[in-house]
């Protein structure tokens, strides 16, 4: 019991983390990168809470298929990183 | 300046909305009326092994029908206002010649990815897993041969062939359940089967593959036309 309370607090404290480096990083690259690790350990955290389904769902969509949709919309507005 | 007072009235705003939430929370022992009765029913209605399953598709079918409805509405709104590329701009541009091993890799691992995806959604009333779940890791290995043959253009009519038909017949399977059963979406027009087996459950086996089917149609059509989007109007 006390492991999954570690973890799960491990876990919560790199997704705020992650989540603060989407926000505030300099290159749009590494802050779509970082969005995409707070799904996956959202996805970890609906496995420890069981709630596959959910996780299976969260691991697909929010960290594997939107990220990659992150990187095509990022290639098409290259030349305006700050805009 | 004003545009950061707003920021913090908005924050205000969601801290005392989830104030209120966390406020009204107390822990239950036992499950309230609504999910009492999918707990201790849905297995001998429904007949389907995972519980998650005959809510999504069966007891909430209709919120399941609303979401393939709003992913198809964005599907094609992204069709709408993308241009997309011609196949000789495309060979035009010039990809860097993609690597060995990618090439290599996508041909033994695509077969396998859909293999698994398709898994997941003809299992999705045994096993954790669904439509949803199966479409994304479908999508997903579309990407992997996107990703080691950017000029492809092949596959885009059975892609939006497969995407109508499952979709049409979604609903067909919906409007046979009001006929043949208690109502819209009733997974009781097939016999529910032996409990815990493949052909078990009615019709979500085949309700959750049509979605997985179309949900994976419709990804990759969004891919695709990301793919090939020019680069500007």
């Amino acid at each position: 019991m006390i492991y999954f309370w570690v973890l799960t607090i491990v876990i919560c404290a790199v997704m705020l983390g992650s989540a603060i480096m989407a926000l505030y990083h300099k290159s749009l690259a590494v802050t779509v990168i970082a969005a995409g690790l707070v799904s996956l350990l959202a996805s970890i955290l609906y496995l420890i809470l069981a709630a596959p389904d959910v996780a299976m769902t969260e691991a697909a969509i929010g960290s594997g298929l939107s990220t990659v949709m992150f990187f095509y919309v990022l290639r098409r507005m290259r030349g305006g990183e700050n805009g | 300046m004003v545009k950061k007072i707003f920021a913090l009235i908005a924050l205000a705003g969601i801290a005392f909305m989830l104030w209120g939430l966390f406020k009204s929370y107390r822990h239950q022992e036992t499950l309230p009326r609504t999910s009492r009765y999918y707990a201790q029913k849905g297995p001998d209605e429904l007949g389907s092994a995972n519980l998650v399953t005959s809510v999504v598709v069966t007891y909430r079918g209709l919120d399941t029908l609303g979401e393939v409805t709003i992913l198809f509405s964005v599907a094609s709104i992204i069709g709408f206002f993308l241009k997309s590329r011609t196949q000789r701009e495309l060979k035009a541009e010039g990809f860097r010649e993609t690597s060995e091993l990618l090439h290599t890799s996508t041909a033994f691992l695509v077969p396998i990815i859909f293999l698994f995806g398709a898994y997941v959604f003809v299992g999705g009333h045994l096993s954790p897993g669904g439509g949803f779940q199966g479409g994304a890791i479908i999508a997903s290995g579309t990407l992997l041969l996107f990703l080691a043959t950017p000029t492809a253009s092949r596959g885009k009519t059975i892609i939006s062939l497969v995407e109508s038909v499952s979709g049409v017949a979604y609903v067909g399977i919906g409007i046979a359940g009001i006929f043949l059963a208690a109502g819209f979406l009733d997974n009781r027009i097939l016999p529910t089967g032996r409990f815990g087996t493949i052909f078990s459950a009615g019709a979500i086996p085949v309700i959750y593959s049509l979605i997985g089917l179309k949900v994976g149609a419709e990804l990759s059509a969004i891919l695709y036309k990301l793919k090939d989007a020019k680069e500007d109007e």
